[in-house]
C-alpha cells in the first residue's frame, strides 16, 4: 500500500514565515537540512560530553585536532572513509530500490573470507593476487546478500530482520574460523589466522594506512554507480521502482531481477570493503569486531546523509570517517570508550529522519499579504 | 533422558523470560501499527539501569521499574518520531539501537565488571511446584518468569477479549476507522510503543540483575533482534510468542550446555540466528500467513489521506 500525495495548493502563514509544500526540493535546501541535523547532533553531543564531567569546548578542539590536525591523522580520515563509502554508495542503490539492507556488517565479514581463503590457500596468483581477492570478496558479499533478497523476493519475508540475523551469522562464522579450522599455526594464544603472504598485502600511501586500491576501486564504483543511475536502462528500472512499485509491475520491469541485481551489487560492494580491511590493516582474519567496528551500521548514515545521490557518498563517507577517527582520539585522549560514536549516529540518525517531513516544505519570509503562487 | 528434557524445560523459562516480554512490548506496538527497531537499544539501556540502580540501592525491585522506566522513555522518543513527526518508523527504531547501544556502553564504563551483591533471586511456588511434569516451570524460577509468564496470559485476554484489545487492533488495522470513530490513534499508539519500551527495559533488567548480574558493554547480543522476529512469526498473538519464546529459550539452553562438548561454541551461537530465518521462512509458506499482518504496520498515520 503506498500513499499517495494529493496535489494541492497548501500555502499557510505560520508567524512570519510563509509555507508551502513543492515536489522537488532545491539540493541546498536538503543541504540545509542536512547541516542543521550536523549541528543538532553536535550541540547534544556536547551535552553528553558535559555530563560526562568534560569541557564540551575543549572536547571538541582535542577532537578536531586529533581527527584533523595532520597529515597522519588525516590519513586515518581517510583509511576509515574507504569502507564506508564502498558500502555506502551500494546502499544508496539499495534503498532508492526500497531495499533496506542492514547486513553490510556481515557483507563485509563475507567478503573478508573470501579475501582471506584467497590470500591464505590460493597465493600465487603473483601480480593478479590482489584483484582475485577483491573479485572473491564481491562475489561472497553478494552472495551473502543474495539470501535476505531471495527471502524478500519469494517470501516477503522483511529485510531489516533477515539481514540483521545474516550479520549475527556472519561473525559466528568468523569467530569459528578464527579459533577453529583456519587458527594459524604460529599464533600461539591468539585468536588470528595466519598472517597473509606479501603478495596479498594491498599496498598503502607512503607510510599512511590509506590503501589506495581499495580507494581506487571505491571511487570508480562511485562513478560506475552515478553513471548507471543516471543513464542506463537498469538506472531508469531502479529510480522507477523506488518511486513507484505498483507502476514499475505495470510497465513491465522485471522487479525480482532487478531487486536482486542492487541488492547484490551492495552486498558486494560491502564485500570488497571486507577485503581491504583484512588485506591492508590487519594482514589476517581476526575477531569480527577487529575487522569492523560497525562500518556496515554506520554507511546507513552515510547513504541517509548523500540523500540517494552518489556522488554525495564521496563526502558524506569522508565526514563519518571522520567521527570514526574520533572515536579512536576519545579512547586516547578522553578516556571515553570509542562505541560513544554510536551515540553520535544514532542522534545524527534521528535528526535526520525528524527532519524529513521539512524536505518538501519551502519556507520563506511572508511579504504583506497573501501571494499564492507556485 | 527424562531428566535433561525436564532441565531443559527448566533452563528455557530463565532464557525465555527476556524474549517474552520483548517479544510480548513488540506485539503490543505492532498490534497498534508502530514497528519499533529499537528494541535491542530500549533492552541494553534497561540493562544498564538496572544493574545501576540495584547496584546504588541494593534494591532489585528498584532497579527492574527504573529500567521500566528508562525503557519507557527510550522508546517515547521513537514514539515522538515515528507518530508525531511521521518519520521513516524503520531508520527511527535502528538509531535507537545504534544510541542506545552507544549510550549504555559510554554511561556504563564505571561499572564494568563489579559484582551484584543483591540480585533477584529465584523463587519456588509452593504447590504449583510438587505438579509432575509441569512442577520444573514452578521450581527454583525468577520472579520475572513468572510475571512474564502471568503477563502473557492477560495480555492475549485484553487483546483478544476486550474492547481495549479491538481499539489497539482496530489502530493498527484501519486507524481512519477508529479516528472516524472518535477514537484517538495518535493516544493508543503512544500508549502501545511506550508499553513496549518498558517490557523491553525489564527484559534487560532481568539479564543484569536476575540472570547473571552483572554489567557488560553489549551485553543483550541479539536478544532484541530475535525477540522482534518472535512477535512476527507469533502472528501477533500474546500466546504465540510465549510459545515462541520458550522455543527459542529451549535453544539457547541446549547450546550452552549439552553440545558444547562436541561442538564448536561459535557454531552453537549462531543457531538462534538461523532458526529465525528458519521459522520466518515456513511462516511464511503457510497459506494466509500475510492475513494476520497488522494493515497499517509500518504506516504513519495522516487523517485525510490513505
Amino acid at each position: 500500500m503506498t500513499t499517495s500525495t494529493v496535489k494541492r495548493t497548501n500555502a499557510r502563514q505560520w508567524g512570519p514565515f510563509f509555507i508551502e509544500s513543492r515536489e522537488t526540493p532545491p539540493q541546498s535546501w536538503l543541504f540545509t537540512l542536512s547541516m542543521l541535523s550536523v549541528l543538532a547532533t553536535l550541540i547534544l553531543t556536547g551535552v553528553i560530553f558535559a555530563l560526562y564531567g568534560q569541557n564540551p569546548i575543549t572536547a571538541y578542539i582535542t577532537l578536531a585536532g586529533g581527527t584533523l590536525g595532520d597529515l597522519s591523522s588525516l590519513g586515518v580520515v581517510l583509511q576509515r572513509a574507504i569502507p564506508l563509502m564502498l558500502i555506502g554508495v551500494g546502499l544508496v542503490v539499495a534503498f532508492r530500490a526500497q531495499f533496506f539492507n542492514i547486513g553490510a556488517e556481515g557483507q563485509l565479514l563475507a567478503g573478508a573470507v573470501g579475501a582471506s581463503a584467497v590470500a591464505l590457500f590460493f597465493p600465487n596468483f603473483g601480480i593478479l593476487e590482489i584483484p582475485v581477492m577483491f573479485i572473491v570478496a564481491f562475489v561472497c558479499g553478494a552472495v551473502w546478500g543474495f539470501i535476505p533478497a531471495i527471502l524478500k523476493l519469494k517470501l516477503e519475508i522483511n529485510e531489516v530482520i533477515s539481514t540483521l540475523m545474516m550479520n549475527y551469522i556472519a561473525i559466528s562464522i568468523v569467530e569459528w574460523l578464527v579459533n577453529g579450522p583456519w587458527k594459524g599455526k604460529n599464533q600461539v594464544g591468539y585468536s588470528y589466522t595466519d598472517t597473509f603472504p606479501d603478495a596479498a598485502w594491498i599496498p598503502k600511501i607512503g607510510s599512511s594506512t590509506v590503501h589506495y586500491p581499495t580507494l581506487i576501486v571505491a571511487l570508480a564504483l562511485v562513478a560506475l554507480v552515478a553513471f548507471v543511475i543516471a543513464r542506463t536502462r537498469l538506472g531508469f528500472r531502479m529510480r522507477i521502482l523506488g518511486e513507484n512499485p505498483v507502476a514499475a509491475k505495470y510497465i513491465g520491469i522485471n522487479t525480482l531481477n532487478t531487486t536482486l541485481a542492487v541488492v547484490m551489487l551492495s552486498a558486494g560492494a560491502a564485500g570488497i570493503a571486507g577485503a581491504g580491511e583484512v588485506g591492508a590493516i590487519h594482514h589476517k582474519l581476526l575477531d569480527p569486531a577487529q575487522i569492523s567496528l560497525g562500518y556496515g551500521y554506520t554507511a546507513i548514515i552515510v547513504a541517509w546523509l548523500a540523500r540517494g545521490n552518489p556522488i554525495s557518498v564521496i563526502f558524506t563517507a569522508i565526514f563519518l570517517g571522520v567521527v570514526f577517527a574520533a572515536g579512536d582520539v576519545m579512547k586516547v585522549s578522553l578516556q571515553m570508550p570509542a562505541q560513544t560514536t554510536n551515540v553520535i549516529n544514532g542522534l545524527l540518525l534521528f535528526f535526520l529522519i525528524s527532519t524529513e517531513p521539512l524536505v518538501k516544505l519551502k519556507i520563506s519570509l511572508a511579504q504583506g499579504t497573501w501571494k499564492l503562487e507556485r | 533422558m527424562d531428566n535433561i528434557i525436564l532441565s531443559t524445560a527448566a533452563r528455557a523459562l530463565a532464557f525465555g523470560t527476556p524474549l517474552m516480554l520483548g517479544s510480548l512490548g513488540a506485539v503490543y506496538a505492532e498490534r497498534a501499527g508502530v514497528v519499533n527497531l529499537g528494541m535491542e537499544g530500549m533492552m541494553i539501556l534497561g540493562a544498564l539501569a538496572g544493574f545501576a540502580i540495584t547496584k546504588n540501592t541494593g534494591s532489585p525491585l528498584e532497579g527492574i521499574l527504573v529500567a521500566a522506566l528508562v525503557g519507557a522513555l527510550a522508546a517515547s522518543i521513537h514514539a515522538f518520531i515515528s507518530i508525531t513527526l511521521k518519520a521513516n518508523q524503520y531508520v527511527s527504531g535502528l538509531a535507537l539501537s545504534m544510541f542506545g547501544l552507544g549510550l549504555s556502553s559510554l554511561l556504563g564504563k564505571p561499572f564494568e565488571g563489579l559484582p551484584l551483591f543483591t540480585q533477584l533471586e529465584n523463587v519456588t511456588v509452593p504447590g504449583l511446584s510438587s505438579i509432575p511434569g509441569l512442577g520444573v516451570f514452578f521450581t527454583d524460577q525468577s520472579p520475572l518468569s513468572y510475571f512474564a509468564l502471568v503477563l502473557g496470559v492477560v495480555l492475549w485476554l485484553v487483546l483478544f477479549r476486550s474492547k481495549l484489545g479491538v481499539v489497539i487492533r482496530s489502530t493498527g488495522e484501519n486507524p481512519s476507522a477508529v479516528d472516524s470513530l472518535g477514537g484517538n490513534v495518535t493516544l493508543v499508539r503512544y500508549a502501545c510503543v511506550i508499553f513496549g519500551g518498558m517490557l523491553a527495559g525489564i527484559a534487560g533488567a532481568f539479564l543484569s540483575v536476575a540472570y547473571r548480574p552483572a554489567w557488560t558493554e553489549g551485553l543483550t547480543g541479539g536478544i532484541g533482534w530475535i525477540a522482534l522476529s518472535i512477535a512476527i512469526f507469533a502472528a501477533w498473538n500474546p500466546l504465540g510468542a510465549i510459545g515462541g519464546s520458550l522455543f527459542f529459550g529451549a535453544l539457547y539452553s541446549l547450546s550452552f550446555s549439552k553440545l558444547q562438548e562436541s561442538i564448536s561454541p561459535s557454531l552453537l551461537k549462531m543457531m538462534p540466528f538461523i532458526c529465525v530465518l528458519l521459522a520466518l521462512s515456513l511462516n511464511a509458506l503457510r497459506k494466509n500467513s500475510r492475513s494476520n499482518v497488522p494493515e497499517a504496520l509500518g504506516l504513519p498515520y495522516q487523517r485525510g489521506q490513505r
